[in-house]
């Protein structure tokens, strides 16, 4: 974390545009602002072409000698294989509607980062080697030749975009940058470059399980330990099952829930919750990993990663999924998850057995959302909460993009949050909802090594936050995906310094009235309840 | 740069087009050319949309932009986050119709207050605004010239006259879409040339549909209500057209050739540069698609094969320790591990 401007210094942000146009300008390599490259070993053993020891600051990245011919195939195969790839790359009108809307721009000025120009780093090549015009009339048209330079360029700009879809919500054709971002990591990932921090998690999740490469003893360790924290809190033993067959409901949240602060208190939640409503559940080693990093490599990884979803809940005999509070997990789940590994008939259309809600909305996918499901359970007063606990929280929250922008998933947390808390205050308009900011750090790109790129693309959402902070004294930011419980902290430490970062369940357990709890005078964080404190 | 390059190219058109018809070559202009343009434009247009649709769509990706179909008791927000193809439509519509994404727009300014730093949003709607008139008079415009290729002239077409000079002013009576698309032209055209961000991303190929359409309109405007073109001729000329029997009036000047030089060059390049959006917008998978894939099946045609860890190679991995902490187990410890490994 090295070399991070402080936020006077990282403020002088210069809007206007350079005098050389974007096809003359470089990229500078320069610490703190890439991630660094996947190991050889890594990109090895997941099977991706082309591993090698690179690095981002020599001026020969080592690309395999024939790149040329793999970039352009690559591209055409895609071409041919997506219609939003063809249609974003023929119908932009260049009108510049989603030019601010990108959090990266914002906090940093970089033309190169507006969305728009994002995607014309590769247009500018797909009207070189795939159109006439192109062809012959070369920049005039808007077409540059594929040099070294260009993919230097791309691996710089396309990991600067978090994929987090607020420019498409602008865009009068639903131009897409997420999805031709998506696609130039495709492309890169074909030379072999790749970035660590998304392979790694990658290797781990397809052996391991999980992001982390948690083994499964290491896991029922730390699932153990935090049953003593929640029984120190409430003076009630839970025993999580694991790995067990027969039981109705597997359930699948983010490795990040099981291992990070505070995500940890959030996983303490959906137990206590669990255990309240006396829910026939497993948890699976196998499967300890909603959050799909193949999402930010390729479609092919994306669905192996999804597979074992599946393919546990199968082995194990259970009737539905449940899934945690995640970003891109559950935008995979919307998404793709059926279209790449169902259908699944071995499984049950999902039905709540404490309300015994059908869950209509999932009859395919078979995966309910944990805040669908305990919104259901409040609606029909299935749960017993006293809001008072959290009364020392003023709690505004933070739309994932994901969960936003690709499910349009708004109303449930804000209902679980709203009965948990008393105190809520939603930041501005133009933050929040389908218009919400990036945390800065999806996509895989929530490194330390880009923290300054981070804190830029981090500084609309930590000025909502800093708003309400100011006008509300809102000192808890509450969101339902686990890099942002990860990403979140060292922005409002940055951006609005005070503020705490929580999962929507960690408020609901703090909350819910357990049968045969002794009288609750911590939090979940061990933390003393003010005016709650014991004798 | 590209500014005046795109200047410089209409200009050269429209010389083009003149000098042609002054050294006699009236009849290419007037029929030869606008023949192959339409051809080029239809066939280009057909083509353009095949090719898109032959790329499949293998996964629903829209963009939701409101909540989603849920618990009974939670509103669903139909338009912005479609749960099945009605409502689909019903976005789609009011995106081609009224610009909807496009109307949502805001920018953003970075201010100073009490010494902190705000980021805030302004409403910004008039990209939106001229964006859509000129659209809408365009159409109105296109419309109002059916007139001279119907005999008789259609209804709609004599509707769409009345209430475009609904205000009766001068004589030939002005209407209002000249006025209108001219400003929004300009604006588009300005826009790019003075806010600095668009103006970085402009290409050629941006300024140049600007000027050919300001040019189209104002040799438009000339002959109408300045240049006091022979109207009658024009009609002769343009029936002539339709009826695949063409024929030149020696009446009409040589503005008429190079307005319906610039509208040919229009159409023979439309269906291969950005004005295709017109056709794109309607194939945009992330409008056009409704958010239902946890509700129904969607095949993806190009399905590559399913391969994973599976568990049993999992457990071999892991057998010995799964044991220890108590995790059950398929197969137990003495069973010697005889499952593949995965096969990449
Ligand atoms: S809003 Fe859409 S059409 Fe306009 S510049 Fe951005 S991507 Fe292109
Ligand atoms: S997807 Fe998000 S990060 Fe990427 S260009 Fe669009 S707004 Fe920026």
């Amino acid at each position: 974390m090295a070399n991070v401007p402080t936020p006077e210094e990282l403020l002088n942000i210069d809007y206007s545009m350079p005098q050389q146009g974007w096809m003359d300008r470089k990229p500078v390599f320069e610490d703190g602002n890439f991630c660094y490259p996947a190991k050889p070993e890594i990109i090895e053993e997941i099977g991706f072409p082309n591993p090698r020891v690179w690095s981002p600051k020599d001026d020969d990245w080592k690309l395999p000698e024939n790149w040329m011919e793999i970039l352009h195939d690559g591209m055409k195969d895609r071409l041919s294989r997506y219609r939003s790839f063809k249609l974003f790359m023929d119908i932009c009108v260049r009108c510049g509607a989603c030019a601010d809307k990108c959090h990266f721009f914002i906090g940093g000025g970089d033309p190169k980062n507006m969305p728009v120009l994002r995607a014309e780093l590769l247009r500018s090549i797909y009207r070189k080697e795939f159109t006439t015009a192109g062809k012959i009339l070369g920049k005039l048209a808007g077409a540059r030749p594929l040099t070294q330079d260009v993919v230097k360029e791309w691996f710089y700009y396309f990991y600067q975009c978090t994929e987090c879809r607020r420019c498409s919500l602008y865009c009068p054709y639903g131009i897409d940058t997420a999805e031709v971002t998506m696609m130039a990591r495709e492309l890169l990932h074909l030379l072999g470059i790749g970035i660590n921090w998304i392979m790694e998690p990658v290797r781990n999740c397809n052996r391991m399980g999980n992001h982390l490469g948690i083994q499964p003893h290491a896991f029922k360790d730390i699932v153990d330990f935090l049953c003593e924290d929640i029984e120190e809190v409430t003076g009630i033993k839970i025993d999580p099952p694991m790995n067990e067959k027969g039981h109705e409901v597997i359930f699948i949240t983010p490795s990040g829930d099981v291992f990070a602060d505070p995500g940890v208190y959030t996983f303490m939640g959906y137990l206590m919750l669990f255990h309240e409503i006396g829910l026939d559940y497993t948890l699976s080693t196998y499967a300890s990993e909603g959050g799909n990093f193949g999402l930010f490599t390729s479609h092919e990884m994306m669905k192996k990663l999804n597979a074992k979803m599946y393919a546990e809940a199968e082995r194990l005999g259970s009737k539905w999924i449940l899934g945690g509070e995640c970003g891109h997990m559950w935008r995979v789940i919307n998404q793709y998850m059926d279209t790449h590994n169902g259908p699944a008939p071995f499984l049950e259309v999902p039905k709540s057995p404490i309300t015994g809600t059908v869950f209509e909305n999932a009859r395919q996918t078979k995966m309910v959302h944990i805040c669908e499901f305990t919104a259901d359970l409040m609606k029909h007063n299935k749960i017993r909460l006293d809001p008072s606990r959290n009364d020392h929280l003023r709690v505004t929250f933070h739309d994932s993009c994901n969960p936003a922008r690709g499910m349009g998933f708004f109303e449930e947390p804000r209902y679980v949050i709203k009965q948990a808390v008393r105190n809520f205050f939603e930041m501005p308009p133009s933050t929040i909802r389908e218009q919400t900011y990036c945390c800065g750090g999806g996509s895989g790109l929530n490194t330390d090594e880009i923290m300054e790129i981070r804190m830029r693309g981090g500084l609309p959402r930590g000025n909502a936050l800093r708003h309400v902070q100011r006008e509300h004294d809102v000192n808890m930011m509450s969101c339902i995906c686990a890099i942002d419980r990860a990403t979140l902290i060292p922005l409002a430490d940055y951006w609005a310094p005070g503020v705490g970062i929580s999962g929507v369940h960690e408020l609901v357990a703090n909350a819910l009235i357990m049968k045969g709890e002794k009288k609750r005078t911590m939090d979940l964080r061990l933390e003393e309840l003010p005016g709650m404190e014991g004798e | 740069m590209s500014f005046f390059i795109a200047f410089l190219l209409v200009l050269a058109f429209g010389s083009l087009a003149y000098l042609g018809v002054e050294s006699g070559y009236k009849l290419t202009f007037a029929a030869i050319i606008p023949y192959v343009a339409v051809g080029v434009f239809v066939f280009g247009f057909v083509y353009k949309l095949i090719d898109w649709a032959r790329s499949p769509v293998p996964f629903r990706i829209p963009t939701t932009g409101g909540q989603q179909k849920s618990l009974d008791w939670i509103q669903t927000d139909y338009l912005d986050n479609p749960p099945n193809k009605g409502w689909t439509v019903g976005r789609m519509i009011l995106e081609v119709l009224t610009f909807r994404s496009l109307f949502r727009n805001t920018s953003m300014k970075l201010r100073w207050q009490d010494g902190e730093p705000r980021v805030a949003y302004y409403s910004a709607k008039w990209l939106w605004l001229f964006g859509l008139a000129f659209h809408y008079c365009f159409l109105l415009i296109f419309i109002r010239h059916f007139r001279l290729f119907m005999e008789p002239v259609p209804i709609l077409v004599k509707g769409a006259e009345f209430m475009d000079g609904i205000l009766q002013i001068g004589a030939p009576r002005l209407y209002q879409t000249d006025l209108i698309i001219v400003g929004a032209l300009l604006f588009l055209l300005l826009r790019r040339v003075f806010d600095n961000k668009v103006r970085y991303i402009s290409l050629l190929s941006d300024y140049f549909p600007l000027f050919l359409l300001l040019s189209i309109v104002s040799t438009g405007l000339w002959m109408r209500y300045f240049g006091k073109t022979d109207i009658v001729g024009v009609k002769q000329m343009t029936m002539s057209l339709v009826q695949f029997d063409p024929v030149v009036v020696d009446s009409v000047g040589a503005i008429f050739y190079i307005h319906l030089f610039f509208v040919s060059i229009l159409l023979m390049y439309f269906p291969f540069s950005k004005l295709m959006h017109m056709g794109g917008v309607f194939l945009s998978p992330t409008r056009n698609a409704p958010n239902d894939t946890r509700m129904n099946h969607h095949v993806n045609p190009w399905n590559p094969p399913k391969k994973f860890h599976t568990y049993e190679a999992y457990e071999d991995d892991f057998r010995e320790v799964m044991v220890e902490a108590g995790l059950p187990v398929e197969k137990q410890l003495e069973e010697t591990p005889e499952t593949e490994a995965e096969a990449e």
